[in-house]
C-alpha cells in the first residue's frame, strides 16, 4: 500500500455519542486521528477524518466492518476510503 | 495538498445518491498459444491459461472496491477471438470452446467472458465460418459467454455475405433461447470498426494488437452528469458543454486510479479506461435523462440527436484531459433496454428504430439491445445490420447491432432480461421486404478516403 491513510466521513441526523462512538472503534483498531473536522450539510451532521494506520498487518475489511456496524448503532453512516481516491479524482 | 471537505462530500455523494460506479474490470488474455488441431487439447488449453491468469481478478477487485470506497459491478474476461484461436483445430464445430470458457468464467467467479468472436470484414475463413455456425447453440447452452462478430470496416467496406448470414444466426439464436424471450441475441452483437481494447459487452475481445495480459475498465456515470446538468440554473448549451466536460474529467480519473491498481495488483499490464456513459435500468441512472435535462420533453423528438452530439463530445473532452489511457469506446450508450428513460420515450412513442439509427452517427455504438417483433425475418435485421454497419464505415467509428427478435412477442409487449440488460419495449420494424438486397451478397467496397463532405 503507498500509503496507509483513510478518510472516514460520517454523516446522519445528529445526536449525543457520535464522536465517541466512532472514536473508541477506531481507537481499537490502532487507527490514529491525523485531522478531524465537522461541517453541517443540508442540515446533516458531518464529520471528516483524515486516520493514519501505522501497523503492518492492519485489517482494512475488518475495520471497515466494525465502523459500519458502530455507524448503524448510532444510526449515522460512516464510510472508509483510502485519501487517494480524493487526491486524485478532483485535481491534476 | 489539504483533502478539501467539499470535494470528500462531493466524491461521496456521487456515488451513494448517483449511481458513480466502475461499471467493469475487463481482463484481456491472449489465447494464441492455445492452438492445438486436437479440440480437447484446444479446450484444455484455454481453461488452463484463463485459470492461471484470473483466478485472482475477483478477490483483487473487491479489495481494491474496499480499499477506495468505489463499487466495482462487473469483473470480466475477454479473450483472443476464438476463430483465430481455433482455426487450426479439426472439430466440426467450436460449442465446446464455448461451454469451456463458460467453465472458466464459472470457475474464477466473473460475470461475463466475451471473445467468442470473429472478424471478418473482409471475406471468411473455414475456421471463421465454423464459429459464425457455432454461435446460436453456443449462446444458448452456455449462461456467461459473449459473442461478436465484426463484419465491416472503414478499410475493407462491408462483407454482406457475413451480414446475411448474421440475420439467420440472430433468428437462430433468438429460437433457441425462446424461453428467456430471445436472451441468446443479448450476447451477440455485430460490429463495424471493432475496438480491439473495449471492456463493455457484449462486444468485447482481446485483440491480436494487444498484449499478453490486459486489465481494462470501463467507467460509468451517467447519474452523475443528469444531476450535474440538471443543477444548472438557466444554462446556455455551451455551459452544459463544460458542466459535463468537468463531471467526465472527475470520473476519469476516479477510474483510471482504480483500474492502474488492480492492474499493478495482478502484475497485468493497464490498458485502457473506457470512460462511457453506460445507462443502467436504474432510476435517473440514464442517458435519455440527460438529454431531456438539455430540455427536450422526450428523448427521440427533434434536437435528440444535436443534444447526443454534445454530450458525446463533451464526455470525450473530460476524459481525454484527465487520462492518456482513454480508450475502447468511450463515449454514450444508448441501450434501449437498459435505459429507463429510452424505455419510457420508446413506450410514449417519441423514440423510434429510425431515430434510433440517426443517433448512433453521433454516439458510441449503435443500435444496441433493442426488441423487434418475434417474426421480423431474418433479411430485415440483415438490411438493419447493413444500415448501421454503412454508418460505421462511412463515419471511420465503432457501430454495432445487438438486436433481439423476441419470439412470439409483438410490438407493445415487453420482453424482460432481468438484470443489468433489464427490458425492452418491442419495437415496429418497416414492414416492406429487403430480401432481394440481402441475397445479392458479395461486399460493399471501402470508402473513398478523400473527397470528404
Amino acid at each position: 500500500m503507498p500509503s496507509s491513510r483513510f478518510v472516514v466521513t460520517v454523516i446522519g441526523l445528529d445526536r449525543v455519542g457520535i464522536v465517541a462512538g466512532i472514536t473508541r472503534v477506531m481507537a481499537e483498531h490502532s487507527v490514529n486521528i491525523a485531522d478531524i473536522r465537522q461541517t453541517i450539510m443540508d442540515d446533516l451532521f458531518t464529520m471528516i477524518m483524515l486516520a493514519e494506520v501505522k501497523s503492518e498487518n492492519f485489517d482494512l475489511a475488518l475495520f471497515q466492518q466494525a465502523m459500519t456496524a458502530i455507524g448503524e448503532e448510532l444510526g449515522v453512516q460512516v464510510i472508509v476510503q483510502h485519501e487517494d481516491i480524493f487526491r486524485f479524482m478532483h485535481r491534476i | 495538498m489539504v483533502l478539501h471537505p467539499n470535494e470528500i462530500l462531493e466524491t461521496i455523494k456521487m456515488v451513494t445518491n448517483e449511481n458513480l460506479d466502475i461499471r467493469t474490470v475487463t481482463m484481456g488474455i491472449n489465447l494464441l498459444g492455445c492452438s492445438h488441431p486436437d479440440i480437447d487439447t484446444l479446450n484444455r488449453n484455454i481453461y488452463d491459461r484463463i485459470m492461471r491468469c484470473a483466478d485472482k481478478l475477483v478477490s483483487t477487485t473487491k479489495d481494491v472496491q474496499n480499499l477506495y470506497g468505489i463499487p466495482i459491478i462487473n469483473q470480466r474476461i475477454s479473450v483472443t477471438p476464438i476463430a483465430i484461436v481455433a482455426e487450426s483445430c479439426g472439430a466440426d464445430d467450436l460449442v465446446s470452446v464455448a461451454e469451456t470458457l463458460d467453465r472458466a468464467a464459472r470457475d474464477t467467479g466473473i460475470d461475463f467472458i466475451g471473445g467468442f468472436s470473429a472478424l471478418v470484414q473482409k471475406g471468411m475463413t473455414p475456421g471463421d465460418l465454423k464459429l459464425i455456425n457455432s454461435i446460436p447453440q453456443a449462446l444458448a447452452i452456455t449462461k456467461k459467454v459473449c459473442s461478436s462478430v465484426n463484419v465491416a470496416t472503414t478499410k475493407a467496406g462491408i462483407n454482406m455475405d457475413a451480414v446475411a448470414l448474421m440475420g439467420r444466426v440472430i433468428k437462430e439464436a433468438a429460437e433457441l433461447t425462446r424461453d428467456s424471450g430471445g436472451l441468446g441475441c443479448a450476447k451477440l452483437v455485430v460490429f463495424a470498426n471493432a475496438p480491439e481494447d473495449n471492456p463493455f459487452m457484449a462486444g468485447a475481445f482481446h485483440g491480436v494488437g494487444e498484449p499478453d495480459c490486459v486489465i481494462n475498465v470501463g467507467v460509468s456515470g451517467p447519474g452523475v452528469v443528469n444531476s450535474a446538468v440538471r443543477a444548472l440554473e438557466n444554462p446556455s448549451l455551451g455551459d452544459i458543454s463544460e458542466c459535463i466536460k468537468k463531471t467526465a474529467f472527475k470520473i476519469t480519473r476516479m477510474g483510471e486510479m482504480v483500474g492502474k491498481e488492480v492492474a499493478r495488483r495482478l502484475n497485468a499490464q493497464f490498458g485502457v479506461l473506457d470512460l462511457s456513459l453506460a445507462p443502467t435500468p436504474a432510476v435517473g441512472d440514464s442517458v435519455a435523462a440527460i438529454l431531456e435535462a438539455m430540455g427536450l420533453e422526450s428523448c427521440g423528438t427533434h434536437g435528440t440527436t444535436a443534444a447526443l452530439a454534445l454530450l458525446n463530445d463533451a464526455v470525450k473532452k473530460g476524459g481525454a484531459m484527465a487520462s492518456s489511457s482513454v480508450g475502447g469506446l468511450s463515449g454514450a450508450f444508448i441501450p434501449v433496454s437498459e435505459d429507463e428513460g429510452m424505455i419510457k420515450a420508446v413506450q410514449r412513442g417519441s423514440l423510434t428504430l429510425d431515430k434510433l439509427e440517426a443517433m448512433t452517427c453521433v454516439c458510441s455504438v449503435g443500435l444496441d439491445m433493442i426488441a423487434v417483433p418475434g417474426d421480423t425475418s431474418a433479411s430485415t435485421i440483415s438490411a438493419i445490420i447493413a444500415d448501421e454497419m454503412a454508418i460505421g464505415m462511412i463515419n471511420k467509428k465503432t457501430t454495432a447491432v445487438r438486436i433481439i427478435p423476441a419470439p412470439g412477442m409483438e410490438v407493445g409487449d415487453m420482453v424482460e432480461f432481468g438484470g443489468l440488460l433489464g427490458s425492452a419495449p418491442i419495437m415496429p420494424v418497416h414492414p416492406f421486404s429487403s430480401e432481394t438486397f440481402i441475397a445479392r451478397g458479395g461486399r460493399i467496397p471501402a470508402p473513398i478516403q478523400s473527397l470528404t463532405n
